[in-house]
C-alpha cells in the first residue's frame, strides 16, 4: 500500500517536473567579442547593448532567458542544430543568411561600415590589403571589390593585423571600430569613405521557430513604439539617434 | 574581491594589479586550468581502456573482433584529429537527442530535420534548455572526454599491440614449460613485461594529449587558451580595467605552464620506466 503511494507520489513529482520544463528557457547565443554590441565584462558575464536589450525583450515576452557564447564562425550552424535558440550578435540581416535562418525585424539601424588604418595613412589604405572578420558582410564586400581581403576569426585579430602591418586597413561596423579608435590614443584613425553595406541588425532564430520569432517581434515592436529602444541605443552608442 | 576594488579607475600600481588579477573573468581563467587538468586526468583511464580493448581485439583469434580492432585503429588514426573532434561530439549529441526524442515525444507530428534545422521536442533536449549553465558545461566536457578517449585510444591500441608483440617469445614459452595456463602467462609474464615496450609510446601520447587540450574550445569548453585570448585582447574604456593588447603576455604564461606540465610528466615517466625496467630482459633492465 505504502509502496503504491510512494510510486504515485514519484509519478506526481515526475509529472510536475515535466510541466516545469514546459515553461521554456530561451537560450540566447552571442559572440561576446564585439563591443559595444556584446562583450564579456570584467565579471566574466555577457554584457553590452544586446545583453541589456535581450533581457528587456525577454521580460516583455515573459520568457526566461540565459546567455551562451559561441565562436562567430560557427554561430549559425550551432543555432540550426539547436544548441541555443536565438542569435543576438550584431548580425546584419542579409539575404544570404536569411536563407538559412530567420530574422526578426531590425533592432539596430543599418550602420555604415568604416575603414580604420594606422594614423597618418591616406585613403589608399582602403585599396590595398584589408582585414575583416570571417563570414561578415564586410569580408564579403572586400572580396567583391578590387582590394585583397584577409580574414580573421575575431575583431581583435583584425585590429592586431592592422597594428602590426599585416593589413593596410580593417573594415567593420562603424560603432564597433569607434570604441577601438577612441581607446587607441591616436595610434589608429578612420580613413577613406564609409561604405553602406547590409541591412540593420536583427535577432536570428531557427526557421522552424516561428512562434519564438513572433514573440520577440512583438517585443521589439513595443520597444520601438514606446521609445525605449531609441533610449537604449543612445545609451550604448554615444547618444546616437536611431529614430525608431 | 578586495575592498579597495570598488572603483578600479582610482587605484593604480599593486592595488590595480591585485584587483585586476582577481576579477571574475580571471577567476574563470584560473578555473579553466582545473578543467583542463581534470580532462587530462579523466581521459587517461578511458584511453587505456580503449587502447587495451583495441589491442586485444586485434590479437583476437575470432576474426570479427580482429577486424573491429584493425578498423578502429587504422580509421581513427587516419582521420585528422580536428575533424574527429568536430564530428564525434556533434554526432553523439544529436544521436542522444534523437533517441530521447523517439522515447519521450513519440506523438511529435513534425520531422526532426526541417530544412537546415535540427529540431527535437523540448523534453528531448540534452541537456534541457532549462538546466543550469554548469550542466551544459559538464555535458560538453563529457562529450569532449569521450572524443579525446576515442582518438587517443586508437593510438594507444597501436602502441600496446606493438608492445605485446615485442615481449620475447622465450619468456612466454618458459611460462608454458612451467605449466602455466594461457591466462596465467598473459597476466603474470606477458602483461608485466609489455609495459616496458609500451611506455615510451604511451608517454609520447600523453605529451601529445597535453598539447591537444586547447582543442577543447572547438568542443565548446572554455579552456585556458580561450580565456587567455579573451583576457589578453585589448580592452576599451567600457571595461573596468582598460588595457592594450596583452595577448603576448598571457600566451607567454601559457607557454610556461605547458612547459612545466610536460617537464613534470617527463620526470614522472622516467621514474616509472626505471622502476619497470628493473630485472627485465632488456638493455635498460641490465643496469
Amino acid at each position: 500500500m505504502t509502496f503504491t503511494k510512494l510510486l504515485a507520489g514519484a509519478a506526481l513529482v515526475a509529472l510536475s517536473a515535466t510541466s516545469v520544463i514546459a515553461a521554456d528557457t530561451v537560450r540566447m547565443g552571442t559572440e561576446g567579442a564585439y563591443a559595444p554590441y556584446n562583450f564579456i565584462n570584467d565579471k566574466g558575464e555577457v554584457d553590452g547593448y544586446e545583453r541589456e536589450l535581450g533581457d528587456e525583450l525577454c521580460k516583455r515576452a515573459s520568457l526566461d532567458c540565459t546567455w551562451v557564447t559561441n565562436d562567430w564562425d560557427s554561430i549559425i550552424p550551432n543555432l540550426v542544430s539547436g544548441n541555443y535558440d536565438t542569435i543576438m550578435a550584431g548580425m546584419s540581416i542579409t539575404a544570404e543568411r536569411d536563407e538559412v535562418i530567420d530574422f526578426t525585424s531590425e533592432y539596430f539601424p543599418s550602420d555604415p561600415s568604416s575603414y580604420v588604418a594606422l594614423a597618418g595613412a591616406d585613403a589608399s589604405a582602403t585599396k590595398g590589403t584589408v582585414a575583416a572578420q570571417t563570414a561578415t558582410i564586410q569580408a564579403a564586400f572586400v572580396a567583391e571589390s578590387d582590394a585583397t581581403v584577409v580574414e580573421f576569426a575575431t575583431m581583435e585579430d583584425t585590429i592586431a593585423a592592422v597594428r602590426n602591418g599585416e593589413a593596410d586597413s580593417v573594415l567593420a561596423d562603424h560603432a564597433a571600430l569607434k570604441d577601438i579608435v577612441d581607446a587607441s590614443g591616436g595610434a589608429l584613425a578612420f580613413v577613406g569613405e564609409d561604405v553602406s553595406i547590409g541591412g540593420g541588425v536583427g535577432m536570428g532564430v531557427r526557421e522552424s521557430d516561428k512562434e519564438l520569432r513572433d514573440k520577440f517581434e512583438a517585443a521589439i515592436a513595443s520597444m520601438k513604439a514606446d521609445g525605449s529602444l531609441n533610449a537604449m541605443i543612445a545609451k550604448w552608442f554615444d547618444g546616437r539617434k536611431a529614430g525608431y | 574581491m578586495f575592498e579597495y576594488c570598488t572603483d578600479p579607475k582610482l587605484i593604480e600600481g599593486f592595488q590595480w594589479w591585485s584587483c585586476y588579477l582577481s576579477n571574475g573573468k580571471h577567476m574563470s581563467f584560473y578555473f579553466s586550468f582545473l578543467v583542463v587538468l581534470s580532462l587530462l586526468a579523466l581521459t587517461v583511464p578511458f584511453i587505456l581502456l580503449f587502447g587495451f580493448t583495441g589491442a586485444l581485439a586485434r590479437r583476437s583469434t575470432f576474426a570479427p573482433f580482429r577486424w573491429f580492432g584493425t578498423i578502429y585503429t587504422s580509421m581513427v588514426r587516419g582521420v585528422p584529429d580536428i575533424i574527429f573532434f568536430l564530428f564525434v561530439p556533434i554526432a553523439m549529441d544529436q544521436g542522444i537527442e534523437v533517441i530521447r526524442h523517439k522515447i519521450k515525444c513519440s506523438d511529435w507530428p513534425e520531422p526532426i530535420r526541417q530544412g537546415n534545422d535540427f529540431v527535437v521536442c523540448t523534453a528531448a533536449k540534452m541537456p534541457l534548455s532549462s538546466s543550469a549553465q554548469w550542466v551544459h558545461e559538464t555535458y560538453g566536457f563529457m562529450l569532449a572526454t569521450i572524443a579525446f578517449a576515442i582518438v587517443f585510444g586508437a593510438f594507444a591500441a597501436n602502441t600496446i599491440h606493438g608492445a605485446l608483440g615485442a615481449v620475447p617469445k622465450g619468456q612466454l614459452e618458459t611460462g608454458a614449460a612451467f605449466g602455466m595456463s594461457t591466462g596465467q602467462i598473459f597476466r603474470r609474464i606477458h602483461l608485466p613485461q609489455m609495459w616496458v615496450y609500451a611506455l615510451p609510446g604511451l608517454s609520447n601520447l600523453w605529451m601529445i594529449l597535453i598539447k591537444a587540450s586547447p582543442l577543447l574550445f572547438l568542443l565548446g569548453v572554455e579552456d585556458i587558451v580561450y580565456w587567455a585570448r579573451e583576457l589578453g585582447g585589448s580592452k576599451t574604456a567600457r571595461f573596468a580595467y582598460p588595457h592594450g593588447d596583452w595577448r603576448l603576455g598571457y600566451f607567454l604564461f601559457l607557454l610556461v605552464f605547458y612547459l612545466f606540465l610536460t617537464w613534470l610528466s617527463e620526470k614522472f615517466f622516467d621514474r616509472i620506466m626505471h622502476k619497470l625496467s628493473r630485472g627485465q630482459n632488456t638493455a635498460a633492465g641490465m643496469s
